[in-house]
């Protein structure tokens, strides 16, 4: 019930072993009731799987099963999915009762179980008030919520949501994300939310689906993915502001950067080349010994003070607690770590490196 | 832009207002004319004040009981074919070209964009260029003074395949797919979507059409021999016999007054949807 399972699926667009490649191998295994999120940046094919899963595009290589039943070449509104929109795609000349009833008047459910079955999912999102309203006589946020009860009253396996967010102002987007988790967990349907906002996909997914270039960067739950990114990329992704990398040259229990030597408190995984991370929350500054940082510019967001720098050449961001006294610009200052936070990427191919 | 300036209020009024004299005045002589009778009217000065004749005028023109040297049909007949023809013609145009539009924007067969291209292509042939094949055609088929023949040949439209082509262009992917994940198939997807979101298109296409329609000249004029296939507007040319012979004109005027009255009033019961499309587009 429910599972979607995605095998070695690729996409890509014009004529066969000619087009342009899209997605490259993509495997995920997602059970019943997950809340999964996709995300990556603009352009990495997060949007076309999703669009492969829910059958709008065409599978070009591997499998999609949905519920263990391989639906390749199953027609979208036979794969018991729905889909949000993120324009939502509301039918402008129905009325919200419509929009929500169409699927169901087209599959020959009877009248009344129609009836209460928009009734239902208007009451769980508080469209009662709205059901004889047109789609433009609504708020962004209230076409938003029909778009999502148009996909309720269809009692789907699956969830299908197309950046459904991205529409809404920011309140709203914080607000609405609420409303999805405490609907997931009221349903508990299998969903497939893609993003490329990366505080939707940490406080939404049960586990994310790191997407980079048409390949698979990571999997896993959003903590394993802040905690242990699996490649650069992902360190680089996942996190505001992202990790610091610091590509340099590792030797025993010191690190080169920019003709500089910075000592480490344990052997580096491995001697060479080698890309350090460190997460600009943690690392703080010292009272006396440290890695030289040389602070060039300070931003102040209230809670938090960014202190931008350069260490051994490379940039570097720290972030401290706002109460605490700032650095002076221009200033360098001793910068401390706990070797439990550095983290080791390969320097060619950018995979992680456990240590 | 609103400004208090007497002066110019006036200028503009003047204009306005002789503006309208000019188009108005000749639909009033026509009116005028057609109120009194053919002696009254050939005596010059003619009077500009209707006579008491506008009943019994009209009748005689409706039953065709005219003695002029002319053509001495029913106008009743004639306005019958006119309106079937520019019905059909109006409403036909748009049934063809909401399917051919719907058949190039959202199917991919093959040769499409020729079809496209060929389609566009007429748009820029005016029909008297293609007349004479066309009448080979129709006059071959057997198709003269049929009702057949004054409409098929002038149904297929570029222009309006072209309208609603732009307008099914504009008109958001993601409807498509919500539909097709809500099961709705090809025509279930026209019929239950295309369709409503074109009406203010289809209001405006259907004006613009039946007035083509109804206006037809040329074409009605080769096909039809026959009296009982003649639409209004040749009704009347024919009616006007060439040289000296003595027309009654006042029946003429009285045609052409009743020419007037449908095209008239579909634009005056069809503006509202004109406004209303303009006014609130749903989309």
């Amino acid at each position: 019930m429910g599972s979607i399972s995605i095998r070695n699926v690729t996409k890509q667009y014009g004529l066969p072993g000619k087009g342009t490649p899209v997605l490259h191998g993509i495997d995920a295994e997602i059970a019943d009731g997950e809340f999964i999120v996709i995300v990556g940046p603009s352009g990495c094919g997060k949007s076309t799987l999703l669009r492969m899963v829910a059958g709008l595009e065409e599978i070009s290589g591997g499998q999609i099963a949905i519920s263990g039943r391989v639906v390749n070449d199953i027609e979208p509104s036979e794969r018991d999915i729905a889909m949000v929109f993120q324009n939502y795609a509301l039918y402008p000349h129905m009325s919200v009762f419509d929009n929500m009833a169409y699927g169901l008047k087209i599959a020959g459910v009877p009248k009344a179980e129609i009836q209460q079955r928009v009734d239902k999912a208007a009451g769980i999102l508080q469209l009662g008030a709205l059901l004889q309203r047109r789609p433009r006589e609504l708020s962004g946020g209230q076409r938003q919520r029909v778009a999502m009860g148009r996909a309720i009253v269809r009692q789907p396996q699956v969830f299908l949501f197309d950046e459904p967010l991205s529409n809404l102002d920011a309140k709203l987007r914080a607000q609405t994300r609420i409303e999805i988790r405490k609907l997931h967990a009221e349903l508990g349907v299998t969903s497939l939310f893609v993003t490329h906002d990366q505080v939707e996909a940490m406080t939404l997914a049960q586990r994310m689906i790191v997407m980079n270039a048409g390949r698979v960067e990571q999997i896993g739950s959003p903590e394993a993915v802040y905690a242990r990114p699996a490649t650069t990329f992902v360190a680089g992704f996942i996190g505001s502001p992202p990790m610091n990398l610091l590509r340099g040259r590792a030797d025993g229990a010191t690190f080169h950067i920019g003709g500089q030597v910075l000592p480490l408190t344990h052997r580096a995984p491995r001697d060479g080349d080698i890309i350090l991370g460190l997460r600009p929350e943690h690392a703080s500054i010292g009272q006396s010994v440290g890695w030289p940082l040389q602070v060039e510019l300070l931003e102040m967001l209230g809670a938090e003070r960014l202190v931008h720098g350069k260490l051994g050449g490379s940039e570097f961001t720290l972030r401290l607690d706002g109460t605490l006294p700032p650095p002076a610009e221009g200033h360098t200052v001793p910068l401390q770590w706990s070797r439990d936070h550095l983290h080791w990427f390969d320097a060619e191919t950018g995979a992680r490196i456990e240590s | 832009m609103v400004e208090r300036r007497p002066t110019l209020g006036i200028l503009a009024h003047v204009v306005l207002i002789l503006g309208v004299i000019i188009v108005a005045f000749p639909l009033y002589v026509t009116f005028v004319a057609s109120t009194q009778t053919a002696q009254d009217i050939v005596n010059a000065p003619m009077s500009l004040l209707p006579g008491s004749h506008l009943v019994e005028n009209y009748t005689a023109a409706i039953q065709g009981r005219s003695s002029g040297a002319g053509s001495t049909a029913p106008v009743g007949r004639m306005m019958f074919v006119s309106l079937v023809s520019a019905l059909v013609i109006a409403i036909g145009k748009i049934a063809i070209s909401l399917l051919s539009a719907f058949a190039i924007v959202y199917f991919r067969f093959r040769f499409r964009m020729v079809a496209f291209w060929a389609i566009f292509m007429t748009l820029m042939l005016p029909v008297e260029v293609r007349i004479s094949p066309t009448y080979k055609v129709v006059a071959d088929l057997g198709m003269l003074n049929t009702f057949a023949g004054l409409t098929v040949p002038l149904i297929a439209s570029a222009t309006a395949t072209f309208l609603f082509r732009q307008f099914f262009l504009t008109v958001p992917d993601e409807l498509l797919e919500a539909a097709r994940i809500d099961g709705a198939g090809p025509m279930r997807f026209f019929k239950d979507m295309l369709l409503p979101l074109s009406r203010t298109s289809m209001a405006a296409l259907f004006v613009i059409q039946f007035i083509y329609g109804w206006n037809q000249y040329l074409w009605p004029l080769l096909v039809t021999t026959d009296e009982s296939m003649y639409p209004v507007v040749i009704g009347i040319k024919r009616m006007i016999a060439g040289g000296e012979a003595a027309n009654e004109w006042n029946l003429v005027m009285a045609t052409a007054v009743l020419a007037m009255i449908p095209p008239a009033l579909v634009v005056m019961l069809m503006q509202k949807w004109f406004v209303k499309g303009l006014v609130d587009t749903e989309k």
